[in-house]
């Protein structure tokens, strides 16, 4: 019996010394994420490419051997053309890239999910993007001065209705 | 790898050997590393189902019922907190420390290979189980995991739409995804518990519940230290900022910071690397093992007796195929067989006195028979002499690990049935016996030092006969690093014995019971 109180006495001290070792390693030492002064911008959003480029009509001869449900005029690409983004930062070219699009056989939507760490205060923003290969002209385009803060999460988004978004 | 092992086989033995006298070697923590785990599975169950009484999933309640519980209702509901916390990363601990510590004893391949394996998958499902947990509580911490987390997965080709958007801006998080969380985190934690019951399902009397005092300890440590050091909340996740600085729970997030610094690709092949790596390390190499035990009908009376006393499952019962008048017979499965002799030893046909034919018991290991070991018994006996004379009969993991003098060695000291300890005293091969097994606090073969205590203790089939002095064997149960204590234990117990009166009835061998030609022959004939 003596023993075993020993051993709860002795057992217990290291049981409680290692438990508050596992309580404050559970929150200590602090992590860095991103250095001091830096905000953080992503650049992400959801758009499909215009394959129209890729369309052509049917001649009659064509159409005329289908059934009569399916004659549809025009005949495009199941495959959508990747979108080409790029962004700059105060005249800085920092991302430019072709984004493909989604799924097995090409026909979904290219997705873009991007992120940069920028130093806080002023900066100018410019974004720009061509969906069609059919041109060599970025069919949206929008420029921001932003003041970023430290530790701020910036985010540009694209709606089709609207372009570009600054959040 | 045998050097590090081996280098890390004795470290353990050091370490645990003043925890023995701390905690006595029955509660020594890393003794009980699986029952921890599992009764730190069955806190942070517990705690769990009660936090969520007061849980609330949404983007705006789930960090203010945390922060209610935690502030208002810290007395009950706070502590349940911690507790849940503290546990989960005490039980990542555990876990790591018995990956380590069972490749260090070598436990982990041969024919103990499906307790390595099914035990990998376990180490991914803690890890993700404590992970959703932390999003759930949804402070800066969480926003971090989030984003992380969310960050990593998007890299591979399997998600159509990138789930990081979904922490994009405050307006893009909806409540539905706590809701997501919510069914993860309960149904992540069901599937580990179905991991850690497969996980034990090739062992004989698993044990899942830690000894009664050191489960009490444990709770207790784990509540005042809950009490003294609340778990932190760390301020509302708001996805307009970023966290740039966060308390880390260094146990379940300690990879998170390599994760900030290395690209996805590079995560993920080092995980899936390590993954298979520890997949792969019972073949890398594979571990040459004796021949599985062999059942020998004419000498089974299908008492059952091997069955109970198998630590592996290796053996069941099976009904009688060779006519005899008894309704079952033994049946060794050579695939969870890892040949630890413990069935020879606990076979009452186990006995070295027979006199007539080849010696054969019930159930023999090819490689190492009963006749083979009485044979050798009798021939290091020749090596003892004077006053005082003590054979050891030892297991090969513990501190009479190696050769030596009066030494015979065995793969368990359970392999020795009790009839050859009275074989040894009552045919004054030796004057007293010294059975030097593992360390206390846990046998190699998991059973063999309980079942050699019930036997001499005379508790457990098969049992010393009365006729055995008791105060003529000794046990020593040491580890590898212990040999200076099993010296001086010996040393006296030689000392003790011989001042003892010379004991009665003991004669010399019979020409029929060292049967070292007839022993020969029967080796050959196990070996067809």
């Amino acid at each position: 019996m003596r023993g075993r109180l020993h051993h709860l006495a002795m057992g217990g001290i290291v049981t409680l010394a290692l438990c508050l070792g596992v309580a404050w390693l559970s929150a200590s030492p602090t992590w860095q994420t991103v250095p001091e002064n830096m905000a953080l911008l992503r650049l992400s959003f959801t758009h499909s490419g215009d394959r129209s480029a890729s369309c052509r009509n049917r001649t009659p001869e064509e159409l005329a051997k289908l059934p009569p449900n399916m004659r549809a005029t025009q005949v495009c690409d199941r495959r959508r053309p990747p979108i080409y983004v790029e962004l700059e930062v105060d005249d800085t070219l920092i991302y430019a890239a072709e984004s493909t699009p989604s799924g097995l056989a090409g026909s979904g939507p290219s997705r873009l999910y991007e992120r940069f760490l920028l130093p806080a205060g002023v900066h100018v923003l410019r974004v720009r993007m061509r969906d069609s290969p059919a041109s060599e002209v970025f069919g949206y385009e929008a420029t921001r001065k932003v003041d970023l803060k430290p530790g701020q999460s910036f985010v540009i988004d694209f709606r089709k209705d609207s372009g570009f978004v600054f959040n | 790898m045998t050097g590090i092992r081996t280098t890390l086989k004795r470290g353990f033995d050091r370490v645990e050997r003043p925890l023995d006298r701390l905690f006595g070697p029955d509660w020594n923590p890393l003794a009980n590393l699986g029952p921890l785990g599992w009764y730190m599975f069955w806190i942070v169950t517990a705690t769990g189902i009660y936090l969520f009484i007061f849980f609330d999933t949404g983007v705006v309640k789930a960090y203010q019922s945390v922060k209610w519980l935690s502030e208002t209702h810290w007395f009950h509901a706070g502590v349940a907190r911690s507790l849940h916390r503290y546990a989960s990363d005490l039980l990542v601990v555990l876990m790591l420390v018995h990956l380590v510590r069972e490749w260090a004893f070598d436990r982990y391949r041969g024919r103990r290979w499906f307790s390595w394996i099914t035990g990998v998958p376990v180490i991914w499902f803690v890890y993700m189980s404590g992970i959703t947990g932390y999003w759930l509580v949804w402070d800066k911490l969480a926003q971090y995991v989030a984003l992380t987390t969310t960050e990593l997965l998007d890299a591979l080709p399997f998600f159509a739409e990138p789930i990081a958007r979904n922490f994009l801006t405050p307006e893009s998080l909806s409540s539905r995804f706590f809701t997501l969380m919510v069914f993860l985190h309960i149904a992540i934690p069901l599937l580990l518990l179905l991991l850690m019951w497969i996980h034990i399902q090739r062992i004989t009397s698993a044990r899942t519940k830690p000894p009664r005092g050191l489960a009490v300890l444990t709770l207790a440590a784990l509540v005042a230290a809950s009490l003294a050091m609340p778990a932190v909340l760390q301020g509302p996740a708001d996805l307009s900022t970023f966290p740039t600085r966060v308390g880390l729970d260094w146990f379940i997030l300690g990879l998170y910071p390599v994760i900030d610094l290395v690209p996805p690709s590079v995560i993920w092949t080092g995980a899936l690397l390590i993954t298979f790596l520890l997949f792969g390390l019972p073949w890398l190499p594979r571990r040459k093992e004796a021949e599985a035990a062999q059942v020998f009908l004419d000498f089974c009376n299908g008492c059952t007796r091997c069955e109970a006393d198998c630590p592996y499952t290796a053996i069941t019962m099976v009904p009688r195929s060779d006519g005899a008048p008894f309704p079952q017979e033994a049946k060794v499965d050579p695939d969870k067989c890892v040949a630890c002799g413990i069935c020879m030893g606990s076979c009452p046909s186990s006995t070295p006195f027979r006199r007539s034919g080849p010696l054969i018991t019930g159930i023999d290991l090819p490689g190492r028979p009963l006749e083979a070991l009485r044979a050798e018994v009798i021939a290091v006996a020749a090596d003892l002499s004077g006053p005082g004379r003590v054979m050891t009969i030892a297991c090969e993991h513990g501190a009479a690990g190696a050769p030596e003098k009066g030494r015979v060695i065995l793969p368990c000291v359970a392999m020795a049935p009790p009839s050859l300890f009275d074989f040894i005293l009552s045919r004054d091969l030796a004057d007293g016996v010294c059975i030097a097994g593992c360390a206390e606090r846990e046998c190699y073969n998991r059973l063999g030092r309980r079942w050699t205590e019930d036997r001499i203790a005379r508790t457990r089939d098969p049992l010393l006969r009365a006729r055995v002095p008791r105060e003529r064997l000794l046990t020593v149960w040491a580890g590898p690093s212990e040999r200076a204590h099993l010296a001086r234990e010996r040393h006296a117990f030689s000392e003790r014995v011989a001042a003892m009166e010379p004991m009665p009835g003991k004669r010399t061998l019979d020409p029929g019971e060292s049967g070292m030609a007839d022993g020969d022959a029967v080796t050959e004939e196990n070996a067809k």
